[in-house]
């Protein structure tokens, strides 16, 4: 084989991939837009003032509302926050600040890790196990407690990350000045690490602000406007699924319209944490 | 002294200063309180994983008691009239919707991975790189709205060409046949392919980007063409992660319920083909517990669940590990 | 931390909203897709004029039956009424709560709304999956002025449990010995072909989007989407097509009063103008569940077959016979030791 052939087969292999990832690219950029326009597009033609206004509407009507799923999703994010940001928070605080690279607190990463990818519907059954079934009835604790559980691991690991990069040098000099080891930790490091933390709480919310399969079995839904926490509760996804798979075109519509403000929702909590994150002090 | 501890810990102190068999007191101080909750904390986001596998094997018992193991892996009989239940045609589904999306995303990963590390000039990098990372934030059901309400029309049309032609290929011809109904098993993958899309690439970018440059730069600087460096470079170095990245890929293809739900059509019988719908254990998980009138029949879904969650939590341990292993390594050479 | 403290502000605020909302009552229901519109109907208006709320979530009457065993909602509403022995297994009652029909949907581009003529067996063939085209000869002997395209048939039916399905399958059942051997009657049965819509909304939703495509829906979800219905051959031999008339025609055959736990089916009755997969829904109850419970649930039907039998018939639900409505109230009395 001459040095020519072979330096024009090489030449050509390395075109034609080139092609090909950039093809690659374009296809995987191609899917993110048709998908954000097609949410964009069928969500603005969905949108109407009294979807903030009023409550689901029973079939057969005209009439466009999602306040009731609104107010459930928020509270059902607020609640799972107040579960699982303390839980989180502490736990990260634990293997950043007492565990460090122990034998314990790798273990404690590496099942953590296994958890930010454990299938939803999976902790949707565990929470019908746990709060559903011995509660008798659905309930939006239920649904938080799910939503809490997805959520926990993301906090954890950026917590984790986040206190580890906060320089000793202010730590030493908060435990020479003879504060004790929490008011270090809670007033100095935590302080210090906030955006960081922050961050890891925004993109666990953005996470779950779409999930489905856990409220499936656990907060269920509700046509009318309700704050109980002990009974079902309307949420945004679980009206997408609902409305989406019915035949009826305002319901399709609110459909839509729901998901174009979920995305919406989730972009904006994304490109906040983003912002935060370029707010952390990285060590050189 | 309390917050001596913490120093003491880090080794602040010489240790030679300090009695190493010091008994501190037990009291109830704000510092023994905080230490525990957060051990408290942590045990606790650790042995969540535990107890869920224990609360769904003792909720599948019963199942497992009638149907047995293999019996129940390889019955292809879903019948809620006689309670019979078998799993194998959700475990194939399961498999087979998977399959198609890794064999469509691991390419198309790679790919975006090595365009975003090598190829792209620097102003292109970081807009295409969080735009690819936007394909994780669409949540997953506005991939199944979009997926049965758009795609799944368009695919239609497509359909007839992919039956004609690659139906009338001799052997796995029979994998293409069937009526253009634009949902089914081939539609799942699609969708489930563009889903674990940006999670692999990202991995893959990742890691491509900490490849030493005296590594890549020598084998540049030797006449090579970036496809050669990406193959026989850059790919060797990072095969752990590469390959942790696409286990994790697989794990949340594997564990996917709401796109999958919308457009694979809900059927429990196996096919041969592709175009037809079919069923994986999260869609009718989805589809069917709420309904379960019987216990046997809630067991026998919870069975699903149990099966689905062993091979979850197989993959993405192995997942975890390689990845991980990786990062120790840094700085070593392949 | 100022951001955690407000959150806990906020949260301690709703937690206490909750506790406020106690006042109002609340009754959950689930089950039946079929009953879902009348329900919604009656509950919207029943929220206006007494301030009770009843939040009724169409999961399918399997769900229903599930969920009123378990004693998750105050009442489940289900199409496959159950037996009476497994009532009394379970400690639950049941009553009727309207009859209707169900209707095979269909999406031929040239063929409009009740052109098409179908029969049982021709139905069941279908959907074992031995007729395949639209244009099998079986067909085009029911439909002899019609010109039906050489399309595959698209079978659609419901994936979850549903009390629609044990409707239509107990006519299949009744009038196919093959369907009967082969896979059955019950709100979930293991179909040979076909793919799964979720509710009758997801199996309207599949046939409108499929062309070819025919599935079983209720008449008020096609009278809502506007679809094509096909008109059926009932036992009579007559061509008939699926009305509020044809309902209660079947309801008529059927001795109310004196069923046991008002256990009867109306598939495939007599008459002439009898629509033959009629069906109804039952309430199921739980006879442990706290007294209050039970009477707003009696209290909210009660007022339906009183004052909602307009709505009803808006939507093609036939109302029951006086005669039966007492018998309800008479049951209830004699069942729980206690009625409204």
């Amino acid at each position: 084989m001459s040095v020519y052939s072979v330096h024009a087969r090489r030449r050509v292999i390395d075109v034609a991939s080139k092609i090909l990832m950039g093809a690659a690219t374009l296809v995987g950029v191609f899917f993110l837009f048709w998908i954000l326009w097609t949410t964009l597009k069928f969500g603005l033609a969905g949108m109407h003032w009294s979807l903030f206004t009023q409550d689901t509407p029973p079939p057969g009507t005209d009439a466009f509302g999602l306040r009731n799923a609104f107010v459930g999703s928020l509270i059902l994010l607020g609640l799972s926050m107040l579960i699982g940001v303390p839980i989180g928070l502490m736990g990260g605080t634990w293997l950043a600040e007492y565990g460090f690279r122990s034998r314990t607190a790798n273990l404690v990463r590496f099942i953590n890790d296994i958890m930010l990818s454990a299938p939803s519907i999976e902790i949707g059954l565990f929470a019908y196990a746990i709060v559903v079934a011995p509660m008798g009835h659905f309930s939006a604790f239920a649904g938080s407690v799910a939503l809490a559980i997805l959520m926990i691991p993301i906090i954890v690991r950026t917590t984790d990350e986040m206190l580890s990069l906060v320089g000793s040098d202010m730590r030493e000099a908060a435990v020479a000045l003879g504060a004790p080891a929490w008011v270090v930790i809670t007033k100095v490091t935590w302080k210090a690490g906030r955006a960081g933390i922050l961050t890891g709480i925004l993109i666990g919310l953005a996470r779950i602000t779409g999930e489905t399969a856990p409220l499936l079995f656990t907060a269920l839904n509700n046509q009318f406007f309700s704050t109980n926490l002990f009974r079902p509760m309307a949420n945004i996804p679980m009206v997408i699924f609902e409305f989406a798979l019915s035949p009826y075109a305002n319901w399709q519509q609110m459909a839509w319209a729901a998901a174009f403000i979920a995305v919406a929702f989730v972009l904006v909590l994304s490109l906040v944490a983003r912002s935060f994150l370029g707010k952390v002090q990285v060590p050189k | 002294m309390n917050g001596s501890d913490v120093a003491v810990q880090r080794g602040m102190r010489p240790a030679s200063d300090q009695p190493k068999s010091v008994s501190r007191p037990w009291r109830l101080s704000a510092d023994f309180l905080f230490h525990k909750a957060a051990v408290f904390a942590a045990f606790l986001a650790a042995a969540t994983l535990f107890a869920i596998v224990i609360a769904i094997t003792y909720d599948s018992w019963p199942a497992i008691q009638t149907f047995g193991i293999w019996r129940f892996l390889k019955s292809s009989e879903w019948d809620p009239v006689t309670q019979t239940f078998g799993a194998f045609p959700f475990i194939v589904g399961t498999l087979v919707s998977s399959a198609i999306a890794m064999l469509l995303a691991v390419p198309l990963s790679f790919g975006i991975a090595v365009f975003i590390a090598e190829i792209a000039p620097v102003w292109i990098k970081r807009p295409v790189a969080s735009a690819i990372e936007l394909l994780a934030a669409i949540p997953s059901i506005v991939y199944g709205l979009w997926g049965l309400l758009v795609f799944a029309p368009v695919f239609a049309k497509i359909e007839p060409w992919i039956s004609d032609h690659l139906g009338a290929i001799p052997g796995i011809g029979s994998l293409f046949q069937g009526p253009p109904m634009g949902i089914g098993m081939l539609t799942a993958g699609i969708v489930l392919a563009i889903m674990v899309l940006p999670y692999i690439s990202s991995i893959m970018r990742d890691v491509f980007l900490i490849v030493p440059s005296s590594l890549r730069e020598s084998a540049y600087a030797m006449g090579a063409t970036t496809w050669e460096v990406a193959w026989q470079i850059i790919l060797p170095y990072t095969r752990s992660a590469v390959i942790g990245g696409i286990f994790l890929g697989l794990g949340r293809a594997l564990g996917e319920t709401m796109a999958v739900t919308f457009v694979i059509g809900n059927s429990n019988v196996l096919s041969s083909s592709l175009l037809m719908p079919g069923a994986t254990i999260p869609s009718v998980l989805a589809n069917e517990f709420t309904e379960a009138t019987t216990k046997l029949y809630l067991s026998s879904l919870i069975y699903l669940g149990l099966i689905l969650i062993a091979v979850t939590l197989a993959v993405q341990f192995l997942a975890v590990l390689l990845i991980r292993r990786l990062g120790r390594r840094e700085g070593t050479l392949a | 931390m100022k951001f955690l403290r407000n959150i806990w502000i906020v949260l301690a605020l709703a937690t206490a909203c909750s506790l406020g909302t106690y006042a109002g009552a609340t009754l959950t229901g689930a089950g039946s897709t079929w009953v879902y519109p009348l329900v919604a109907k009656w509950a919207a208006t029943y929220q206006k004029l007494t301030g009770t709320e009843v939040n009724y979530q169409s999961i399918g009457s399997g769900g229903g039956i599930a969920q009123i065993k378990a004693g998750t909602v105050a009442f489940g509403a289900s199409d496959m009424p159950l037996k009476p022995e497994d009532l009394k297994a379970a400690g639950l009652i049941q009553f009727p709560t309207a009859v209707a029909g169900a209707a095979m949907s269909y999406n031929l581009s040239g063929i409009a709304s009740g052109k098409l003529i179908l029969t049982g067996p021709v139905i069941a063939d279908i959907y074992l999956g031995k007729i395949k085209k639209w244009n099998d000869p079986a067909i085009e002997k029911l439909n002899p002025g019609l010109k039906l395209p050489d399309m595959n048939i698209t079978v659609v039916h419901r994936s979850d449990g549903s009390g629609t399905t044990f409707t239509f399958t107990n006519y299949l059942s009744k009038i196919s010995p093959e369907w009967k051997e082969k896979v059955g009657s019950n709100t979930s049965v293991a179909w040979p072909v076909g793919v799964g819509g979720k509710g009758s909304e997801g199996v309207a939703s599949y046939v409108q989007r499929i062309p070819g495509s025919i599935g079983y829906v209720e008449y008020a979800y096609i009278l809502e989407t506007h679809g094509s219905y096909a008109r059926m051959i009932n036992s009579a031999g007559k061509v008939v097509s699926p009305t509020l008339q044809g309902f209660q025609d079947a309801s008529a055959h059927v001795d109310w009063a004196n069923a046991q736990d008002f256990y009867v089916i109306l598939t495939n009755q007599p008459g002439p103008d009898t629509w033959p997969i009629s069906g109804c829904t039952w309430q199921i109850l739980r006879k442990n569940a706290p007294k209050e419970t039970n009477m707003q649930v009696m209290k909210f039907f009660d007022w339906g077959f009183e004052h909602g039998q307009q709505m009803a018939k808006s939507i093609a639900f036939g109302p029951l016979p006086p005669s039966t409505v007492e018998a309800i109230k008479a049951y209830w009395k004699k069942e729980l030791g206690y009625s409204i």
